[in-house]
């Protein structure tokens, strides 16, 4: 089965334009020449993948763009994605030397980004050893980062790897959950048309939903890499929240990802104050409303977001209510919605509402952005491995369960960080199942 | 005011300043050395006169440098393609408009008495303030027996020159070429047959590059190339060192206008510091204008005020004296690298070129506890980037884990682990570290009181060295 291509919707192209425009092939040997070339680079050590970023930026500036490519997806099958959707302030750019040198760091996401779009545009091959050069199977279930990850690793290394995907689209939240202004959709299914190539097998609409498919998988492969993600967003919990306009932001940036919803309008509210928060808030700015509000229960200084996250949304038009809780939703008559609202105060470490500080939300939209519930519960019951507060429990070096012949990454494991955390999994996952594979052998 | 003024060069040549267009593009015709002139040029040496050439087409190439355009360049243009007439015409002009500024003749002609005493004569009456002969020329011209085919010949030189001497009333100055093993060889010939004076020095053989679609070298010229004349920045040091050797050897020792790579105040300094009295132009003209002469005259003034210099003869030739032979320098002084903690921003550059290219003696071991002593005692730099590596690394998504650990960061900006360290009982005082290091300050060379009397390799071997028959 092919990875399928969404279709191009030109509207929303220019709704969602790039927050970053990629750098013209100068103005990316020009940047590229400014990295003074650490040694034992600590961007290289930040990022969670050590991509060889000195190596891959000094590669474009001699001119050997496919070589600065391969040297990304060396480190990172996800290369191009993670150019876009990484949050680089913390990672790679945040630990440029430049900051204590001449204080702009180096743009290394956007010179990743040069290298990456160069290399899918050309539609290269990432070089692979001959299949089955390994007699090892594995079956990756979810098609989000990690798993792919996992699965162009062991396929790179003469292994066999197929993808198993509940939905109709690989990518998980590469391509249903990354905002479209850092990373299309599109972009994520070209980057995973390239693993398909390296002979990486995809089964779709398949999800593992009971204890004998887990068992009919354990039949057919050495090993099963979970790479699950998380499961639905947390609900609210208040009165109200099944109206059907409640849509939770993953699943409003899901809908307009994929074409299903192309205009908001009025007022809409967004709960949580996460980077997932701010993505759905600037999404429904994009969409067309034309008033968001983002409540967060607590204070501006403990923002969970990213900075970077927090002044793109202010530019974005997105207004912040600080220390407020929803309480309930209720139906306004002519349709609209009432979003009850309290101010809470912070004793010790529970938040008290104040009393008299009610405060009613007359808006069009409410968007649940409080986390994702864990998706674990079949794997903890029948399959003996590890589940601590949601989380499977996994070795950090190898991803190995205490069921050996399971590994896991990405989100499921982490309680959910970032593609490149994923990716970091996934390979580490990739090694540690060949390096088992050949101790059996032996 | 420091007077930038340059009086009687190699026997009575002026000029406003000692900057100069260099006998190439930028001095092709009359009218460009007028706009020269009014931007701040004391003197013009115009494009070769002789017999008109006819000239291919493209004629430049470039070596790049990171970015930065024209390090090097090259050309394979010959003199110039206008009739004597036409150029002496203009130059009659310009002496006329500017009496006050330097016009030079260059002049190149077929290696026969007559022809040289024709133009010389011809060159003169016109009103130049002297002549400079082209025995540089490494391209084209020299296959015809002229150019750097008289300048590699000391009998040559020598015969020209006193042809030129026999007619001329104005200063004669020798153009020499580097492409030589010896440019004193020359300058020698030069001063026996009676010159005023030098210009050194002319432009290298070269071929710049190839290019890598069609595997012509450029500048390509319908498919082939042929060798041309390297200038530049990149040919600065090798224009320093030849002006040395010709200024430090009594039996060539004449007034040098130097050449080769001068982009600006500083190049000009040095030039002068090693004895030059006018310094020639042309890569970086052609690169940014006429223009950056008012930098390099204003640059020149602050410098030589800051210094206490009055004129340019208060610092003609000073660092002359500081050049020696090798073995007269001193053994027992002693060096080491120190390494700022404040300033270092830990690109770790002085570390892996110490391992890879020096001795070995800087380590990262501030966290691990500092070792002196040799090799074994210290990790490589595989082992270093290893454990990076393989080291588990997350993104950082709450507020506590991007909060920076004072106890694992360490005192300094950058942090502990990062900073290199230098041993300074095995450092040999190199300045490989300092060298490449990005930030002004941060490694310093240190000097080390050895306890001990100078002493020079002569001194040591009791002049035993083998001696060097070139040198005189």
């Amino acid at each position: 089965m092919s990875t399928a291509t969404l279709p191009y919707d030109s509207e929303m192209h220019e709704r969602f334009s790039e927050l970053k425009p990629s750098l013209t092939s100068q103005a990316a040997v020009i940047e590229a020449n400014r990295c003074l070339n650490c040694f034992d680079a600590p961007c290289t050590s930040a990022c969670p993948t050590h991509i060889d970023v000195p190596g891959f930026i000094k590669r474009i500036a001699s001119g050997n763009l496919r070589g600065s490519a391969q040297r990304i997806l060396d480190a990172n099958i996800l290369g191009g994605s993670c150019s876009r959707a990484c949050p680089v302030e913390v990672l790679c750019e945040g630990a440029c030397v430049m900051h204590r040198y001449n204080r702009e760091p180096i743009q290394i996401a956007l010179l990743q980004r040069h290298a990456m779009d160069a290399f899918h545009d050309a539609q290269y091959d990432v070089p692979t050893a001959p299949p089955n050069t390994l007699d090892l199977h594995v079956a990756c279930i979810g098609a989000g980062p990690a798993s792919l990850a996992c699965a162009a690793e062991l396929q790179r290394r003469g292994g066999h790897a197929t993808v198993i995907e509940r939905r109709n689209l690989p990518g998980g939240l590469n391509t249903y959950g990354v905002a479209e202004y850092k990373l299309r959709a599109a972009e994520s299914l070209k980057e995973i048309e390239m693993i398909r190539r390296m002979g990486v097998e995809f089964r779709f609409g398949a999800g593992i939903e009971s204890a004998a498919e887990l068992v009919a998988l354990e039949n057919e492969f050495d090993f099963i890499f979970l790479g699950v993600g998380l499961g639905a967003m947390q609900r609210l919990n208040i009165p109200g929240e099944e109206s059907k306009s409640v849509i939770n932001a993953l699943e409003l940036i899901a809908a307009y990802k994929t074409g299903q919803l192309h205009q908001v309008s009025g007022t809409v509210v967004v709960v949580g104050a996460g980077n997932t928060a701010i993505d759905a808030a600037n999404a429904a700015r994009r969409l067309g409303a034309e008033t968001v509000y983002l409540l967060y229960r607590r204070a501006e200084s403990d923002l969970p977001a990213f900075d970077f996250e927090y002044e793109h949304a202010k530019q974005e038009g997105v207004q912040f209510l600080w220390r407020r809780q929803p309480v309930a939703i209720r139906q306004e008559q002519h349709g609209r919605l009432l979003l009850d609202t309290v101010q809470v105060k912070q004793v010790d470490r529970t938040l008290l509402p104040i009393p008299d500080s009610q405060f009613t939300i007359v808006c069009d939209m409410v968007v649940p952005a409080i986390g994702q519930s864990p998706f674990t519960q079949l794997i903890q019951d029948t399959r003996r491995i590890e589940v601590d507060n949601g989380r499977i429990v996994a070795d950090p070096l190898t991803g190995q369960t205490g069921n050996t012949r399971y590994f896991a990454g990405g989100d499921c494991v982490n309680g959910g960080r970032e593609v490149v955390d994923a990716v970091a999994d996934g390979k580490r996952a990739a090694l540690a199942m060949i390096k088992a594979a050949e101790a059996i052998y032996a | 005011m420091p007077d930038l003024h340059v009086r009687g060069f190699a026997g009575g040549i002026d000029s406003p300043n000692p900057f100069w267009l260099a006998s190439a593009p930028p001095a092709n015709t009359g009218e460009m050395i007028m706009r020269a002139f009014d931007a701040g040029w004391g003197g013009a040496v115009w494009k070769t006169i002789g017999e008109p050439v006819t000239n291919v087409t493209s004629r430049y190439s470039a070596v790049d440098w990171q970015g930065l355009r024209m390090m090097g360049f090259n050309n394979i243009e010959l003199i110039s393609d206008r009739s004597v007439e036409t150029n002496l015409r203009e130059l009659a002009d310009v002496k006329k408009y500017y009496p006050r500024h330097a016009v030079i003749a260059s002049l190149m002609v077929a290696s026969n008495r007559e022809a040289w005493h024709e133009i010389v004569a011809r060159t003169e009456d016109a009103g130049a303030d002297g002549l400079e002969l082209n025995f540089g020329c490494p391209h084209g011209m020299s296959e015809r027996g002229m150019g750097s085919a008289v300048g590699q010949v000391p009998e040559y030189t020598q015969m020209i020159t006193e042809w030129v001497k026999e007619k001329a009333r104005t200063p004669v100055l020798v153009k020499l070429t580097p492409n030589i093993t010896d440019i004193r060889t020359i300058a020698r010939a030069a001063r026996k047959a009676g010159a005023n004076g030098l210009s050194a020095i002319n432009t290298l053989n070269s071929i710049t590059g190839i290019d890598l679609d069609t595997f012509a070298p450029r500048p390509i010229v319908d498919g082939k190339s042929s060798h041309g004349g390297y200038c530049g920045p990149a040919v600065k040091p090798i224009a320093l060192n030849m002006v040395q050797q010709v200024m430090s050897d009594p039996q060539c020792a004449l007034p040098l206008s130097g050449i080769g790579g001068i982009s600006n105040w500083r190049d000009a300094a040095e030039f002068i510091l090693l004895g030059c009295g006018t310094v020639q132009v042309c890569t970086a003209v052609m690169h940014f204008g006429y223009r950056i002469v008012e930098d390099m005259a204003e640059g020149l003034e602050h410098w030589m005020r800051e210094k206490g210099f009055h004129s340019l003869a208060d610092f003609r030739g000073l660092s002359l004296s500081r050049v020696t032979e090798w073995k007269n320098l001193n053994l027992n002084y002693k060096i080491v690298a120190h390494i700022d903690e404040q300033k270092c921003i830990g690109c770790d550059l002085c570390y892996i070129a110490c391992w890879d290219g020096a001795h070995q003696c800087i380590h990262m071991d501030r966290v691990a506890g500092p070792v002196d002593g040799p090799i074994e005692l210290h990790e490589g730099p595989s082992t270093v980037e290893w454990r990076s590596r393989t080291a588990v690394a997350v993104t950082p998504v709450t507020r506590s884990e991007r909060a920076v650990d004072p106890a694992v960061h360490g005192p300094y900006t950058t942090p502990l682990a990062r900073i290199p360290r230098v041993d300074e009982s095995e450092c040999v005082g190199c300045n490989l570290c300092s060298l490449v290091c990005p930030v002004d300050e941060c490694i310093t060379m240190n000097r080390v009181d050895t306890g001990l009397p100078a002493e020079s390799w002569e001194q040591r071997s009791g002049g035993e060295c083998v001696q060097n028959p070139n040198v005189a």
